[in-house]
């Protein structure tokens, strides 16, 4: 399986995509799964639409993009935490 | 790398205010006064906040932890207030939507993709409900500090 590239974004770049970050790559490793991760500002997902195959992201975008777009503010609340892990790892598997 | 500042001085209580660009000028103006932060820090938070907003509803009371780039950044450092009414934040990742706010962190990083493990236990401090209801009652600042100090593990952290 082909290794995916999965962006990590918030509006800064500091706080939450730290967080997630560090989330998806325990969730990645308890799976066997080798990701790509990288930690991003949302401004800067731009960059990346050829190449990503999923987006977490902690902020709000408008914007479609080619790939699907995942919710994780479940990591910061703790709420809803497992249905986003699972919606996640679903995308890690394809 | 620097040490984190978070003390007595960073941490406001009953603190009186009726909008979020209220909360931020005095918890950033504080900073400032300290030069932990610079000037343009407020501004930028403000501006940051209103752009992506970072309410979070918990399933106790509501937290947001503002922040914003690191070139405003002097001395890395965790401001808390405790707001003595609620204050209506924007919900991270949903600008439809807004929550009653009651505990603010302000986060002042002077590195980006930094500070990880702590973070991730003032995320969880986030998730637990008598850590943030005693933050809400508690009137002394050194109980509050303590009590923080120990949930993030400041010492020999990272």
């Amino acid at each position: 399986m082909a290794k995916k590239q999965v962006l990590v974004a918030c509006g800064a770049g500091i706080a939450t995509s730290t967080v997630v970050n560090g989330a998806i790559e325990e969730m990645a490793k308890e799976n066997n799964l080798d990701v790509n991760l990288i930690q991003i500002k949302i401004a800067e997902v731009g960059s990346y639409v050829d190449t990503a195959d999923l987006l977490v992201t902690t902020a709000m975008t408008k914007k479609e993009y080619p790939f699907p777009v995942i919710n994780a503010r479940a990591f910061l609340t703790g709420i809803g935490v497992e249905d986003t892990k699972k919606q996640i790892l679903e995308e890690l598997k394809k | 790398m620097s040490d984190l500042i978070f003390d007595e001085s960073t941490i406001l209580l009953d603190l009186e205010s009726d909008t979020k660009e209220d909360v931020l000028t005095k918890m950033g103006s504080n900073l400032v006064d300290k030069e932990l932060v610079k000037e343009s820090y407020i501004d930028a938070v403000i501006k940051r906040e209103n752009e992506f907003a970072t309410g979070l509803p918990t399933s106790g009371v509501s937290v947001a932890i503002p922040h914003t780039d690191v070139e405003h950044v002097n001395q890395k450092t965790i401001s808390m207030a405790v707001l003595k009414e609620p204050v209506e934040f924007g919900v991270m990742g949903d600008d439809s939507e807004t929550t009653p706010v009651k505990v603010v962190f302000m986060l002042a990083m002077d590195q980006p993709h930094s500070q990880l493990t702590l973070l991730q236990k003032l995320m969880q401090v986030f998730q637990d409900e008598d850590t943030l209801q005693f933050l809400v009652t508690e009137k002394d600042k050194t109980k509050v500090k303590d009590l923080l100090t120990e949930k993030l593990a400041f010492e020999g952290g990272e």
